[in-house]
């Protein structure tokens, strides 16, 4: 919404610079973007001229060199290039030094070999018209060297409003005014509708019906007769321009004017061609078209409320006129209609149709249906002074005023209770009237709301908001939330899922944040089988783009987009991991949390994803950067993801396990499922070729896992105390020869068992397969650690133990010991 | 004999004191002390001496053996010492050479450390971090925060839909009512998570963070969220910031105000270096979150809950992660959090 403050001055004044209205504007709610200057600079340079004497150019037929009084006994000579140009006429002159709308300055130059110390001006030269074909013709009254500004809005300050959705009362100057007037105490005048020129009652020749009126509430109509179309008077050229519209004929601009002082559109029909003379208001039939304005012709359905003659018809109710009534050069006779419409419904079919103009932009945001005979008043005051036309008596008013006004309670203690600091009774009364409501003082003010702020405040709540903007929030004092019972902290599952991002950071990983979209192909370039569960992929109804339009249902894509975008640009060698959610179709039977509980009985839930968080890490290439020291760093594959895994789930003391498995996505001689306390929870492996070759990585190998149930498991366990330093460990190697398809866990395992409590640790240093340990065997070299945390192991505990191992690891996986 | 002795003694140690390396010294010790040594050599005959010259004689060489022993002992240290000196100057390295770390140390990527600066800030004021899925039900979205029907956030244009009661969330307010439902009042939460819009330029992604705060009591007022906010406001931008309320409107909030901090490019001033200050854009102030008392209506929702607006109210805040980023660490690109390019993500976390 643009207000130009020379309009606004018609009705509120303060004494304040447009920077600091602004300010006060904005901190009482009224959003200011920015404070424009339309129209000329340098105003000195702007007077009022009489031309003394026009000569043809010597050396330009099209040229009037003109002798012009500027005032104060000076005369100019200027060039002039408009055919209107005569001696006599009182114009508008540039000196050399002014500013145009453009910006440019203005300097004496020779045109065709004769000086011109100027310029006459057309309409359009001084930003207050359109018009270039002629010079701006000033009436006698003004004496030459008068300051032009005295004589023409050629420049004002406009504010750039944003206007929150709640105000439409402020899409209009007046309505700006007020708030104005509020927020800086400075007189307001009257409304520009106190004095209505109309008469109640019907009108000869003109007929309306509204069969739709719960989406018009309000209809009015009035005859003009004896309009003569023509250019508008500068003054409200000016007006439109400064408010970023273009003057089109003196009773299309009246419409403009109108709309933007009161904020309620209007629209003229030429009467004679509005057939039938008759007006219908009616939802449009389905497939019905109506050609609109800009020419276009649009297919409408029941929603859309119309306006139609004997013809069909002929306008979108609250969003476009139609071509066939526009008022044109010949109008004599104008309808002026002015409705009140639903706002919701104006609102959709102006985004069904992807129509916005100024009319649908108000419409849709609820004006109340006095805002109507509001507009007609100030209408027919100008259609009357600048178009000579006749009011016809009457005034069709299908609908009537809006409900009566509500009456609302506002408890001193309430504002206090609510804001945190006291605002007296009688401040709060005074700036209610300020804003225009009605009060009656008492224990409790009883306020009466106004018609235009009848959609916005319906509370007592919303009378404290009105005081406390006003009043100054930035005035509240800063005090704290006084709460004894407790502090803040982090569930044990928030705090695990930081320690999961802090222990991948501490491996040299590098988090990356992905899209929670992507595009269908992902499922295919993952070559996830038919049927794969990943595939059930939840689709957006309205996505940006294709490669937008479903929803992730493994973190695996967004790491290779982010490994592939690096390798793109030159870092091939990169580790990264990502938290975040998926969200896969939902398995048949299973109940996501975001589904239960209350939300369990709301529309829609049945349709709720499975939506879970992950953690997923990729490494590809070189684990490090070179470094001048070593400048060959060991490569991604299964045994580094494996080894970030472990590091991972050791530290967050999660018992966890791996085994043998297969995924689509997965070199399948190189890919594990993992097991959290014996359940499986994701997958670890190398990247299939196929896979590293569609997204152009190399050397890929990485895992993921459900992250809410590794939370789960960390947050439940806290660390406990074992007592590791009293007494001495005893440590031992021990080399077995096993049939090699014995996995190293399953070795591992049975040490462990047959190692018992005295057991504490046991590892696998090395791994040997050749011809010292015979064809189908390996050899697997472990470190165990045995400890008691109550005494000394002697030489035969340990013995014994070490005895029970090699026992159990030839009873059961057929191994011998080495050496 | 005796004599012989002392003068063997102080003979050696001259030589002692004259040896100028640990090898000299070797020799020095070998000349006096070693198997055919002339002291070593007195000692094995005072066996044979006279049974009453013995005890004097032996007393006396040992005396002697000793003080060498003794001086070779101390050069040796003296020597070792300033050897090691001398090897230690030898070993110089180049220093400016770059460091070999035992292991890179990885990143958090901006929006997870930004958003546990957020966290911690409002850990450390009472809240507790409330969650809540991603894709949810219009009515956790839009309805129960008092958006109309026909508010425009709702539009095709303005949200992702799943299906016609099913969006990914366009705010993370919805956990508001889901906290609300879970939990009775008192409640101090504060809700970090992603959000979806269909926007996509240099100041909009599709996808985004934010963090959402709302506190519920029987008298958490206006000017509580105005210190809680002036409290976040220097935790995360110095303390000598300024927050400043603005009147505003949202939905779910009556009243509504827009929060603004005092620049702290410019330092409140507007200006730097005599120019206009390019943070702020010499306005001062810069808006960094929307915010308000909960509106009765939100509550109304949630009533069977503990929550009758009748007896509670509560703030509400919610701020973009990114922005908070962005004017921190001055990323003048949406879109660059999305990238993931390494060089990115190493100038951070």
């Amino acid at each position: 919404m643009r207000a130009p403050l020379e309009w606004l001055h018609d009705y509120v004044r303060p004494d304040l610079p447009a920077a600091e209205l602004a300010e006060r504007l904005d901190m009482t709610g009224t959003k200011v973007e920015r404070v424009e200057r339309h129209g000329v600079g340098a105003l000195d340079a702007f007077v009022v001229g009489r031309v003394l004497e026009a000569e043809r150019h010597p050396d330009a037929d099209r040229l009037t060199v003109c002798r012009v009084d500027v005032g104060g006994g000076a005369e100019a000579s200027i060039v002039c290039g408009a055919p209107n140009v005569a001696t006599g006429q009182t114009v508008a002159v540039a000196r050399p030094g002014a500013v145009m709308p453009d910006g440019t300055e203005l300097r004496a130059a020779k045109l065709r070999g004769v000086v011109s110390e100027g310029m006459i001006l057309a309409e359009d030269e001084l930003g207050i018209g359109t018009d270039h074909t002629e010079i701006l013709v000033l009436d006698g009254g003004a004496a030459p060297g008068t300051p032009l500004v005295e004589v023409l809005p050629i420049a004002t300050d406009v504010l750039e409003l944003e206007i929150t959705p709640n105000r439409p009362d402020c899409l209009g100057v007046y309505g700006v005014a007020r708030e104005v007037h509020a927020a800086t105490g400075a007189p307001l005048q009257a409304p520009p509708w106190s004095e209505d020129p109309g008469s109640a009652g019907g009108v000869e020749g003109v007929e309306i019906e509204v069969r739709d009126p719960d989406l018009a509430p309000r209809f009015t109509a009035r005859r003009f007769d004896d309009v003569t179309i023509a250019p508008s008077p500068p003054w409200l050229k000016a007006r439109l321009m400064a408010a970023g519209q273009r003057p089109i004929n003196n009773v299309v601009d009246i419409t403009n004017y109108v709309m933007l002082l009161t904020g309620q559109p209007l629209h003229a029909f030429d009467l004679d061609r509005v057939a039938g003379g008759r007006l219908v208001v009616r939802r449009a039939r389905d497939g019905e078209e109506v050609e609109t304005l800009d020419g276009e012709v649009r297919r409408l359905d029941p929603d859309v409320v119309v306006i139609e003659d004997a013809e069909g018809p002929t306008s979108i109710a609250g969003v476009m006129g139609g071509a066939r009534s526009e008022v044109s050069q010949d109008t004599t006779r104008v309808l002026m209609e002015v409705a009140t419409w639903i706002g919701p419904n104006i609102q959709r079919t102006s985004l069904r149709l992807g129509l916005r103009s100024e009319a649908s932009a108000r419409f849709e945001k609820q004006l109340q249906p006095e805002q109507a005979m509001e507009a007609q008043a100030v209408a027919a005051q100008l259609m009357v002074q600048l178009c000579g036309a006749r009011l016809v008596e009457g005034t069709i008013d299908v609908g009537g005023p809006g409900p009566e006004p509500a009456v609302l309670a506002l408890r001193e203690a309430r504002v206090a209770g609510l804001l945190g600091a006291a605002i007296p009774s009688g401040r709060s009364a005074e700036i209610l009237r300020s804003l225009g409501f009605g009060v009656a003082d008492g224990e409790v003010l009883s306020v009466t709301v106004p018609h235009w702020r009848r959609g916005d405040v319906e509370r007592e709540v919303d009378l404290i908001e009105e005081v406390a903007r006003i009043d100054g929030v930035d005035r509240l004092p800063a005090t704290l939330p006084a709460r004894p019972d407790r502090g803040g902290a982090l569930s044990a599952e928030q705090h695990a899922r930081r320690r999961v991002e802090d222990a991948l950071v501490a491996q040299g990983l590098y988090e990356i944040q992905g899209w929670s979209f992507q595009g269908p192909s992902v499922a295919d370039r993952l070559r996830l089988p038919e049927g794969d569960p990943r595939r059930g992929a939840v689709r957006l109804a309205n996505p940006l783009s294709e490669e937008q339009s479903v929803l992730r249902t493994t973190l695996l894509g967004s790491l290779l987009d982010a490994a592939a975008h690096n390798a793109a640009h030159g870092h091939p060698d990169v580790r990264l991991f990502e938290l975040g959610a998926v969200y896969p179709a939902r398995a048949d039977g299973h109940v996501p949390a975001a589904a239960r509980g209350p939300a369990a009985e709301r529309p829609g839930a049945g349709e709720l994803p499975d939506e879970a968080r992950r953690v997923g890490a990729l490494l590809c290439g070189a684990l490090a950067p070179a470094s001048w020291r070593s400048p060959d760093a060991p490569r991604a594959d299964f045994f580094a993801a494996k080894g970030a895994l472990a590091a991972l789930l050791d530290w967050m003391r999660v018992p966890w396990s791996v085994q043998s498995a297969r995924e689509p996505f997965l070199h399948p001689g190189r890919c594990a499922t993992v097991l959290l306390d014996g359940e499986p929870a994701g997958w670890l492996g190398e990247l299939h070729p196929l896979v590293a070759e569609s997204w152009d990585v190399q050397g890929a190998a990485g895992f993921e896992l459900d992250l809410d149930r590794l939370a789960a498991l960390a947050a439940a366990r806290a660390a406990r105390f074992r007592d590791v330093t009293s007494f001495p460990p005893v440590r031992q190697d021990l080399a077995v020869v096993l049939p090699a398809e014995v996995p190293a866990a399953r070795a591992l395992d049975v040490v462990r068992k047959a190692g018992g409590d005295l057991l504490r640790s046991v590892r696998v240093f090395d791994v040997y397969r050749g011809e010292q340990v015979g064809e189908g065997r390996v050899s697997l070299a472990l470190a165990l650690e045995f400890q008691a945390p109550d005494r000394t192991l002697t030489d035969e505990e340990v013995a014994e133990r070490r005895t029970a191992i090699a026992a159990a690891l030839a009873a059961e996986l057929g191994g011998e010991l080495r050496g | 004999m005796i004599e012989r002795a002392q003068h063997l003694a102080a003979e050696a140690r001259d030589a002692v004191h004259g040896a100028s390396s640990t090898a000299d010294l070797e020799e020095v010790r070998v000349r006096y002390l070693g198997r055919k040594a002339e002291l070593p050599q007195m000692l094995r005959q005072v066996s044979q001496l006279p049974a009453e010259e013995r005890g004097g004689a032996g007393q006396a060489l040992n005396e002697a053996r000793r003080a060498i022993e003794s001086a070779v002992a101390g050069r040796a240290a003296e020597l070792e010492e300033a050897e090691l000196v001398a090897r230690l100057e030898r070993d110089r390295i180049d220093v400016t050479l770059p460091g070999d770390p035992v292991r890179e140390l990885g990143r958090l990527h901006l929006i997870t450390q930004t958003r546990r600066e957020i966290e911690d800030v409002f850990l450390g004021l009472g809240f507790d971090v409330a969650e809540g899925p991603e894709v949810d039900l219009v009515h956790y979205n839009f309805d129960a925060l008092n958006h109309a029907p026909g508010h425009p956030a709702r539009a095709w244009t303005d949200t992702f839909y799943v299906s016609e009661d099913v969006v990914l969330r366009t705010h993370t307010s919805p956990v508001q009512i889901r906290a609300m439902e879970a939990a009775p009042p008192p409640l101090y939460v504060i809700v970090p998570g992603r959000v979806f819009r269909p926007d996509s330029d240099a100041t909009h992604t599709p996808q985004f963070h934010q963090v959402e705060g709302l506190a519920v009591d029987e008298d958490v007022t206006l000017a509580d969220l105005h210190g809680t906010l002036l409290a976040f406001a220097r935790a995360t931008f110095g303390d000598e910031r300024e927050v400043r309320l603005r009147p505003h409107f949202f939905p779910f909030t009556e009243p509504s105000v827009e929060v603004d901090v005092s620049c702290f490019q410019c330092r409140g001033t507007g200006s730097v270096d005599g120019g206009r200050c390019p943070l702020c854009k010499g306005e001062r102030w810069i808006e960094i979150l929307g915010a308000g008392m909960v509106d009765p209506n939100v509550f109304g929702y949630v009533r069977e809950y503990g929550y009758d607006p009748e007896r509670i109210q509560g703030f509400a805040f919610g701020m973009g992660v990114e922005r908070i980023a962005m004017l921190k660490h001055e990323v003048p690109d949406l879109r660059l959090f999305y990238d993931n390019d390494v060089r990115f993500l190493e100038q951070f976390g």
